[in-house]
C-alpha cells in the first residue's frame, strides 16, 4: 500500500467469515488504503489465521474517529469488566505487537 | 477516451492467464492481453497496485491491448499465497508491501518475455498504479530494456528514513541519476501519498539529472482518480490523464 504502516499482533480468539466461525490467530492492524470504506487513508484491522491462508481473513475498515472511539470503548468494557471481578483469563501466552517494517 | 479505430476495421484481442519466469527465475502467473495481428506492436508492463491484481488491473492490461500493446501484467502477489486478490492484497499489506527486490526481479522477467515474442516490437514501457507507480519508478532506474515509464501517482518515491524497510530499503527518488527512459507523472492535488510538495521533490531530483520527463498534476483529484469503482474516481481528470499517457507512448513507444 501507499502508507505501509503495519503492525501484526497475535492474539487468541474465534471470528465469523460467512457461515462458518473460524480460530483467528493474528489481527493485522493498518492505516492505509481500504478496500470498500469510501476513504483515502483507513484504519484497517483483519483477523486473520495466516496457517489456513489468505481467505481466513475477517476484515473492519474504519474512519480515525470511529477507531479511535472503538479503542476508547473496549478499554471501557475491560475496566467495568474488571472492576466487576469478572475478567477471565485468556489461556495463552500474550504475545507483543510486532513491528511488521522491523522485522 | 477516443480510440483511432474506424467503424469497418476488424478488430480481435486474446487476453489469458500465463505463467512466466519471475525474480530468480521462480515461476509465476501473469495476466497478457494481445491484440491479435502479426505486429509488431510495442509491449507495456502493467503493474498491479498494492490492493491487488485485481479485476481493475485486467482491465487495464486489456485496455492497453486495445490501444495496440502487447501487455502483461504480472502477479507480483503470488508468492503470498492464492485467494480473492483482496485477501491476498490484505495479507501484502500487513506484510508492509511485496520486497523492492523481488517485484524488479518479477518485472525484468515481464519484460524479456515480451522480448521474447516475435509480435512485439524493440519498444517497451512499464506503467504503474499506486504503489505500482513507485515500482515504474524503480524499474526505470534500475533496470535496462524499457523505454517509457508511466507513474501514476506513485506514493513513496520519496521516502524519510523512518519509512525505509527491509521491504523497501531504498527511496526510488535515490536512483533517480540512473532513469533510463522518459517519464510521465500524472499526480492529484489534493493525495497524501504522495503529497504534492513530495511531487515537486521529485520534479526538482529529475531537473537535476536532466532527465526527460512530463509531470501532470490535477486539481480537484486526489490518490487513483483513475479507479472508476472507487469515490476517488475523477472523469474529467482520468479522461485527461489517460489522453495524455496515450500522447506519451506515442512519442516514447511508437
Amino acid at each position: 500500500m501507499c502508507t505501509m504502516i503495519a503492525q501484526q499482533v497475535r492474539i487468541f480468539g474465534r471470528g465469523k467469515s460467512g457461515p462458518e466461525w473460524f480460530d483467528v490467530r493474528e489481527a493485522n492492524v493498518s492505516y492505509d488504503h481500504p478496500y470498500d470504506l469510501p476513504l483515502e487513508h483507513a484504519l484497517n484491522i483483519d483477523f486473520v489465521n495466516e496457517a489456513m491462508g489468505p481467505g481466513a481473513r475477517v476484515a473492519v475498515e474504519l474512519s480515525v474517529d470511529a477507531a479511535r472511539q472503538l479503542v476508547r470503548t473496549i478499554q471501557a468494557v475491560l475496566a467495568e469488566a474488571d472492576q466487576r471481578g469478572v475478567l477471565e483469563d485468556c489461556p495463552v501466552i500474550a504475545v507483543p505487537a510486532r513491528e511488521i517494517s522491523t522485522t | 477516451m477516443a480510440h483511432a479505430y474506424q467503424t469497418d476495421q476488424y478488430e480481435g484481442m486474446i487476453a489469458e492467464t500465463i505463467t512466466m519466469k519471475g525474480h530468480n527465475g521462480e515461476t509465476i502467473n501473469a495476466y497478457v492481453a494481445r491484440p491479435l495481428g502479426a505486429g509488431p506492436f510495442p509491449g507495456m508492463v502493467v503493474i498491479h497496485h498494492a490492493p491487488g491484481w485485481d479485476e481493475w488491473y485486467r482491465e487495464c492490461t486489456r485496455k492497453f491491448a486495445h490501444h495496440g500493446f502487447v501487455a502483461i501484467s504480472p502477479n507480483l502477489y503470488f508468492r503470498d499465497g492464492h485467494g480473492t486478490p483482496e485477501d491476498v492484497g490484505a495479507k501484502v499489506r500487513a506484510a508492509g508491501g511485496a520486497p523492492d527486490a523481488r517485484v524488479l526481479g518479477d518485472l525484468d522477467g515481464a519484460n524479456a518475455l515480451l522480448r521474447s515474442l516475435p509480435y512485439v516490437s524493440r519498444k517497451i514501457g512499464v506503467f504503474g498504479t499506486c504503489s505500482g507507480g513507485r515500482q515504474a519508478v524503480l524499474a526505470g532506474s534500475r533496470l535496462k530494456g524499457f523505454d517509457a515509464v508511466i507513474d501514476c501517482w506513485g506514493g513513496r518515491v520519496v521516502m524519510s528514513k523512518e519509512e525505509l524497510t527491509p521491504n523497501q530499503p531504498v527511496a526510488p527518488i535515490e536512483y533517480t541519476k540512473d532513469l533510463s527512459a522518459p517519464l510521465l507523472g500524472l499526480f492529484g492535488n489534493d493525495d497524501k501519498a504522495p503529497t504534492p510538495e513530495q511531487v515537486n521533490q521529485h520534479e526538482a531530483e529529475l531537473k537535476k539529472h536532466s532527465k526527460n520527463y512530463e509531470f501532470h498534476r490535477y486539481d480537484g483529484a486526489g490518490h487513483g482518480f483513475f479507479y472508476y469503482d472507487r469515490g476517488a474516481y475523477r472523469q474529467e481528470q482520468a479522461v485527461d490523464g489517460w489522453k495524455k499517457l496515450f500522447a506519451f507512448t506515442d512519442r516514447t513507444l511508437r
